[in-house]
């Protein structure tokens, strides 16, 4: 099989975003029933923080999925250039979050922050022409 | 501290979240640089990969990213975090130019606008999308103090 070839790109980048994005949406929603960790440290010390952290379902499937993402991307970048994967996977991560976080996570994604995953998307894409 | 008040300390984390991303990424890509390409046939070889001294000095400073990332994550909403420390990717863009001796065009100094841009629009709104005023870890602790 081409490695190189314009569709198995497409494909790892496609995978890289995917595990991205599930790994961002499973650890914010952990990390949003774990609760503010500045006041769990206070109260518990950063064991008692790390603790809840760590015991949390949802943080160890997230990162399982990080994981995932992350083999992917080195995958991909021994194989095409940085120049390339960096930017589509990085700049198609923002969009895919920013739906996913307003319809999983039931974040208020208000015009201001759509205009900035929006901006933020065309500034990645352009950085590494 | 409410959630969603942003202080200097809470901008001091997303600015380590930004700094080491873009050290970490940068590592990582010069250390892949130098391992070569990875078949499909040896995937052991990514981790081999992660015991080159590039990879693995990107693999800390990422994990310094992880943890701050989390902290960011208890205090403010997905979709502030990540435009916020989106300038990680300037960042780099000046690593590149800087450290690699790449050069930047006009395509990546408008990149490089739109980035900044967007992290205006983003930080200039609140952090944190309100439902429950009580950390949820802590719901024990309080109840069992009552």
């Amino acid at each position: 099989m081409n490695l190189s070839s314009g569709a198995v790109i497409a494909a790892m980048i496609g995978a890289i975003v995917l595990t991205a994005t599930a790994g961002d949406v499973l650890i914010a929603s952990a990390m949003r029933t774990v609760g503010d960790l500045d006041q769990i440290k206070a109260a518990r010390g950063f064991p008692g923080a790390v603790w809840a952290v760590l015991s949390e379902g949802r943080f160890l499937a997230g990162a399982c999925c990080m994981a995932l993402s992350f083999f992917s991307l080195l995958f991909s970048l021994s194989h095409a250039d940085v120049s390339l994967i960096a930017p589509a996977a990085g700049s198609l991560t923002f969009v895919s979050n920013a739906v996913a976080a307003k319809w999983l996570l039931h974040e208020n994604v208000d015009r201001r922050r759509w205009l900035a995953a929006v901006f933020v998307c065309c500034g990645v894409a352009l950085l590494k022409r | 501290m409410s959630r969603s008040s942003m202080t200097l300390g809470r901008y001091l984390v997303l600015g380590v979240v930004t700094l080491t991303s873009a050290f970490g990424d940068t590592l990582l890509a010069i250390g892949m640089k130098r391992v070569g390409p990875v078949s499909l046939a040896h995937p052991g070889a990514l981790l081999a990969a992660l015991g080159t001294p590039w990879v693995f000095a990107g693999v800390l400073l990422l994990l310094v990213f992880f943890a701050s990332y989390l902290t960011a994550l208890s205090w403010a909403d997905l979709t502030f975090v990540l435009p916020a420390t989106s300038l990680a990717y300037v960042g780099i863009a000046f690593l590149s130019k800087f450290w690699l001796h790449e050069q930047i065009s006009i395509a990546r100094w408008l990149g490089i606008g739109l980035i900044t841009a967007g992290v205006g629009f983003v930080t200039r709104g609140p952090a944190y999308t309100p439902r429950d005023s009580t950390t949820p870890a802590l719901r024990g602790t309080v109840q069992e103090g009552l």
